[in-house]
């Protein structure tokens, strides 16, 4: 059941033109491992949502691209941490259409749709991480 | 400064996408392309979105607006290619695109978007022959 992390590649994201050679990092190392097509679109779009997330309420921080295996699944997982604000009601961050900002409230609640596994951990004032994984075939 | 051009034709202006977009670009591609639809006094606006491989959240209300913001304008929005994977994608995410119209190809949504324009100027020959009984 242990989780092993074959590579890793660590990105640190500061500004909004980091996030376009983000998204093709995490791309080239889900095709990689041969995921579908639409397993990568889904990735992205999650990391895309998460790592904007990160600029808009902590103006940046570190993320980590690993290509990860358990058992007979081979897959993706993201890490995004930052050291914001951190989320003070993380229920309620999760819910659709909720937003702190001017933004449709999607991001979080709809990253966790679109990958299989999302985990979310924040403390306030020291910041929030946000770590999810996609199977190839999942 | 990467800018998205805008081309006009006729009636319409068009718009391909072809990079992946980073926030402030479509943001700039937003309110450009709502001042060309005010200057060119354009009637419809195709957007190409064959070559994006991923539309998240906020490229979606992006795509929303345009479209609203051409709706007031007077003119007609229609997204054209996106791919299969993209469209489960924004289902999921939980951004159904509602008040966009979408076309499969480049050349279905020209169709379309004529059939709109035709329609509108029906309704609005119709309404100014109401206008004219009312007055008299």
């Amino acid at each position: 059941m242990m989780i092993i992390a074959l590579s890793k590649d660590i990105m640190q994201i500061i500004r909004e033109q980091d996030v376009v050679p983000f998204r093709n990092r995490v791309k080239e190392n889900a095709v990689k491992i041969k995921m579908s097509l639409l397993n990568q679109t889904k990735l992205i779009t999650a990391a895309s949502e998460l790592v904007r997330n990160m600029l808009k309420y902590a103006g940046g921080g570190q993320t980590i691209i690993e290509i990860i295996t358990k058992e007979r699944l081979t897959g993706i997982r993201l890490t995004f941490a930052d050291q914001g604000p951190g989320i003070p009601d993380i229920q309620q961050a999760m819910k659709d259409g909720y937003s702190t900002g001017k933004s449709l409230g999607l991001g979080l609640p709809g990253a966790k749709r679109l990958v299989n596994e999302f985990a979310i951990t924040s403390e306030k004032g020291k910041g929030t991480t946000v770590i999810i994984i996609k199977w190839t075939n999942g | 400064m990467d800018k998205i051009p805008i081309l006009r034709m006729g009636h319409f202006l068009l718009v391909t996408i072809q990079v992946d977009l980073y926030d402030q670009l479509a943001l700039n591609l937003e309110s450009d392309l709502v001042q060309m639809v005010n200057k060119t006094q354009a009637k419809g606006v195709l957007i190409d979105i064959s070559a994006v491989s991923i539309v998240d959240s906020f490229m979606g209300r992006i795509i929303g607006n345009i479209a609203s913001m051409s709706r007031i304008l007077d003119a007609q929005t229609v997204v054209v290619g996106m791919q299969p994977a993209v469209a489960i994608t924004l289902i999921e995410l939980g951004l159904p695109l509602t008040g966009v119209h979408t076309a499969l190809n480049v050349e279905r949504g020209m169709t379309l978007l004529k059939e709109k324009i035709l329609i509108g100027d029906y309704d609005e020959d119709d309404e100014t022959g109401d206008d004219d009984n009312s007055a008299e």
